[in-house]
């Protein structure tokens, strides 16, 4: 790890802002509301998909044989809930897309 | 014999090749400038940029590895699937605007946007290295095994064509041409994988008992001559493995060499025998199936290809065939059905050979469409902790992965604002999806089409295409190679400006014209694909999907807790982050290299004498490189410090 120890130079050129903490860190454009709100909605999402990957990671890891149960037209849960995960991901991210649009939009909720 | 060189496979490829380089050539004056060369100035329509996405991530592993393990095993390999989209999701809502807002043209510089700091560059670009060497490997490995059977040339040779190709698509015209390869092979992979899905589903499940025969026999116990009276068949002499009481060799009707049969006792004293296939490595070197030389020529042998319906569900009672099935039905269908899937097993001969037999394992549809089957899962199904940590830490640095991998991060600095890169994610996430909602049913179609090579289950897809018909396989293998085209450019881009931009500009501070840092990057560029071209030689025997694991496990230590706390946590330092990326690097390598799956595939030694208790490192190395970050940010207080 010779590169490690390397010392290294700061400069306080840029300075963290002592604003309320937000995505962006500080980076050079401010950010307009419609995308503090996007990335707020973002977040709201990252963590429904996280307790639904997480759910599904943890289900196989502790209660596998769940994932055996036939839970509609032959299928089994693990192949729904796989198939949802995907699916869900791809929904969020057009959700995210549409709302995300500077000018607001009506949307709708799907799930 | 599985393989025969298809002429129009080797047109399609060459045709490809052909066109990728032109195209090359023809962007390459966009690319004199750094801007140009490392992040196509920013000009990338963000629709190309999402399709791009799909080609840069969808790599041989996810084309071949995981159609293969699923082919092989069943639902297991859909698991990598899921983790691989999953870390898309990160990418989305948590990285990609402020990567976009931060950075100029490599990670490091996006780490680095608060601090301009030495340390920074440094950490950040020797982890982009090391992650994308990793990442190259298996990509290597797979362009060698994949024209092996398609064009009849040894594995070198594939893995040297690929090594020019791409480092000509690179050198010629950077990100400009890596991105519009990657385009075409994104949206090819996708269309075509549909494309083959459709053909599974309407060519539906087939019953085949005969290509590969059981017998039930009432013998008892294993007793070679009267197991041999009741086939009606003749016993091999001299038997290769006389004290052995599972296997039986039978001479054949017609030539020479042998079949070989093994022997399941069941209970109530009968005994199930079925055929089997064999290989054997003699002392000298030499290859023999079924106790003949291999090849095609008469008085040769050849492995046969497998992968069969044993049984359908009950409404199909006499019929050999259910027709087209619907996307659902399909599962329906294979879960109440019985498949033949393939285990293997090595004897040691008198005669200092080696034999491995490939048997037949009659399994229900039911089991092979649930988690826990393959061996590295396993785990899940067992009481043992270690298994149960072995697998959440892989799904963690899947999900982790993605959003830390330089070569995917890159992609960021070719649209031109935050809301490009956004929109792109979104594209790269639809299309992404979709193929790995495809994933499933090529490799079950492959598991069920009696194409399946047992030696090589990464040829699962192409030889399902091949199963189909001749021009498919030939369209499908040519966009297999040109998918490992697609991420090895991603991968050597990446590397080269982490080289030139990060290490010898950044760091040393060696300053270059604009002109003169493009050179620097070409020629790091053809290095980095020298040496990728020397590892993908020597670790051939490797499993594809193997190495990819490890290089996401790699990326999301060494690089996501630094890139997550500098976007969410004010006190972050400039020697936090170093602090961070360090640890995440060196520990999830010094684990990895230190694991029994390491020291069992790659030294050959002993797994159980492996000092670590699982295998992947993630839960471990993830959260230390966080609090590494926490702890070194705390006492380092912020970003004012002096030099030390």
């Amino acid at each position: 790890m010779p590169l490690a120890e390397k010392s290294f130079v700061l400069s306080a050129t840029d300075p963290a802002p002592e604003s309320e903490p937000s995505v962006t860190a500080d980076v050079s454009t401010p950010t307009p509301a419609a995308s503090d709100k996007a990335s707020r909605l973002g977040l709201v999402l990252f963590v429904i998909y996280l307790l639904l990957y997480g759910g599904f990671v943890l289900l196989n890891a502790f209660q596998a044989e769940t994932m055996d149960t036939i839970v509609f037209a032959g299928l089994n849960l693990a192949i729904v809930y796989g198939f949802a995960l995907i699916l869900v991901a791809i929904g969020m991210a057009l959700i995210y897309g549409m709302k995300s649009v500077d000018e607001p939009e009506a949307t709708e909720a799907s799930e | 014999m599985i393989y025969e060189p298809s002429m129009t496979a080797v047109v399609v490829f060459f045709a490809f090749v052909g066109f990728t380089i032109g195209l090359s050539f023809y962007l390459g004056g966009k690319a004199k400038s750094s801007a140009g060369y490392f992040a196509a100035h920013g000009q990338i329509p963000w629709f190309i940029n999402g399709i791009a996405f799909a080609g840069d991530y969808l790599s041989a592993a996810s084309f071949l590895g995981i159609c293969g393990m699923i082919a092989a095993y069943g639902y297991d390999g859909f698991l990598y699937s899921i983790g691989y989209l999953a870390g898309w999701i990160v990418a989305l809502f948590v990285i990609a605007e402020p990567m976009k807002r931060l950075g100029k043209f490599t990670f490091a510089d996006a780490l680095d946007a608060k601090f301009d700091s030495k340390g920074i560059k440094a950490a950040a670009g020797i982890s982009t290295l090391i992650v994308s060497v990793f990442y190259l490997i298996p990509q290597m490995v797979g362009a060698g095994v994949l024209i092996q059977p398609l064009l009849g040339f040894p594995h070198w040779v594939g893995v040297l064509l690929v090594g020019a190709v791409v480092i000509t698509i690179v050198v010629t015209a950077g990100m400009v041409s890596t991105t519009w390869v990657q385009f075409l092979k994104g949206s090819l992979l996708v269309v075509f994988s549909a494309i083959l899905v459709v053909m599974v589903l309407q060519q539906g499940f087939k019953v085949d008992n005969a290509t590969f025969p059981s017998h039930s026999l009432s013998v008892s116990e294993f007793d070679r001559q009267a197991i041999a009276e009741a086939m009606n068949r003749e016993l091999y002499e001299p038997s290769t493995w006389a004290d052995n009481d599972q296997y039986l060799q039978f001479t054949r009707e017609e030539g020479e060499g042998y079949d070989v049969f093994r022997a399941d006792i069941q209970e109530g004293g009968s005994m199930i025998v079925s055929e089997a296939q064999s290989i054997t490595t003699m002392a000298n070197g030499e290859t023999l199936i079924g106790g003949l030389p291999k090849g095609d020529q008469p008085g040769q042998g050849h492995l046969r290809p497998v992968g069969r319906i044993k049984k359908l569900p009950n409404e199909y009672i006499g019929q050999a065939e259910t027709g087209p099935l619907g996307p659902l039905k399909f599962f329906d269908v294979l879960n109440r059905s019985t498949v033949v899937l393939w285990g293997n097993e090595t004897l040691k001969n008198e005669d200092g050979s080696t034999t491995k037999v490939f048997y037949q394992k009659p399994t229900s549809g039911s089991q092979v469409l649930r988690p826990g089957e393959h061996p590295r899962f396993a785990g899940i199904r067992s009481d043992s902790w270690k298994g149960k940590f072995n697998f959440l830490s892989l799904m963690l640095a899947l999900f982790c992965g993605t959003a830390s991998l330089p070569h995917i991060l890159i992609r960021y600095y070719t649209v031109k604002d935050a809301a490009a890169a956004r929109k792109s994610t979104i594209v790269g996430i639809t299309s992404i999806g979709f193929f790995y909602v495809l994933t499933l049913y090529l490799g079950l179609g492959a598991m069920t089409s009696g194409t399946l090579d047992v030696t090589n289950s990464n040829m699962a897809a192409p030889l399902l295409a091949r199963g189909m018909s001749g021009l498919l396989f030939a369209i499908i293998s040519a966009i297999a190679f040109t998918t490992v085209l697609g991420t090895v450019s991603g991968l050597i881009l990446a590397s080269s400006g982490a080289v030139a931009h990060d290490l010898l500009n950044g760091v040393m501070g060696m300053e270059f014209s604009e002109n003169s840092q493009v050179r620097i990057a070409k020629l790091a560029a053809v290095v980095v694909g020298a040496i990728a071209i020397v590892l993908g030689i020597l670790f051939r025997n490797l499993n594809v999907s193997y190495l990819v694991g490890w290089a996401f496990s790699i990326a999301a230590s060494a690089n996501l807790p630094a890139l997550i706390m500098l976007l969410f946590w004010k006190r972050t330092t400039a020697q936090g982050i170093v602090a961070s990326v360090i640890v995440g690097m060196f520990s999830s390598l010094g684990w990895i290299l230190l694991s029994a799956d390491t020291f069992e595939k790659v030294y050959g030694i002993d797994p159980l004498s492996s000092p670590v208790p699982f295998s992947q490192p993630g839960i471990v190395t993830i959260p230390l490189a966080l609090l590494t970050l926490i702890i070194v940010s705390l006492i380092t207080k912020n970003g004012k410090a002096t030099a030390t």
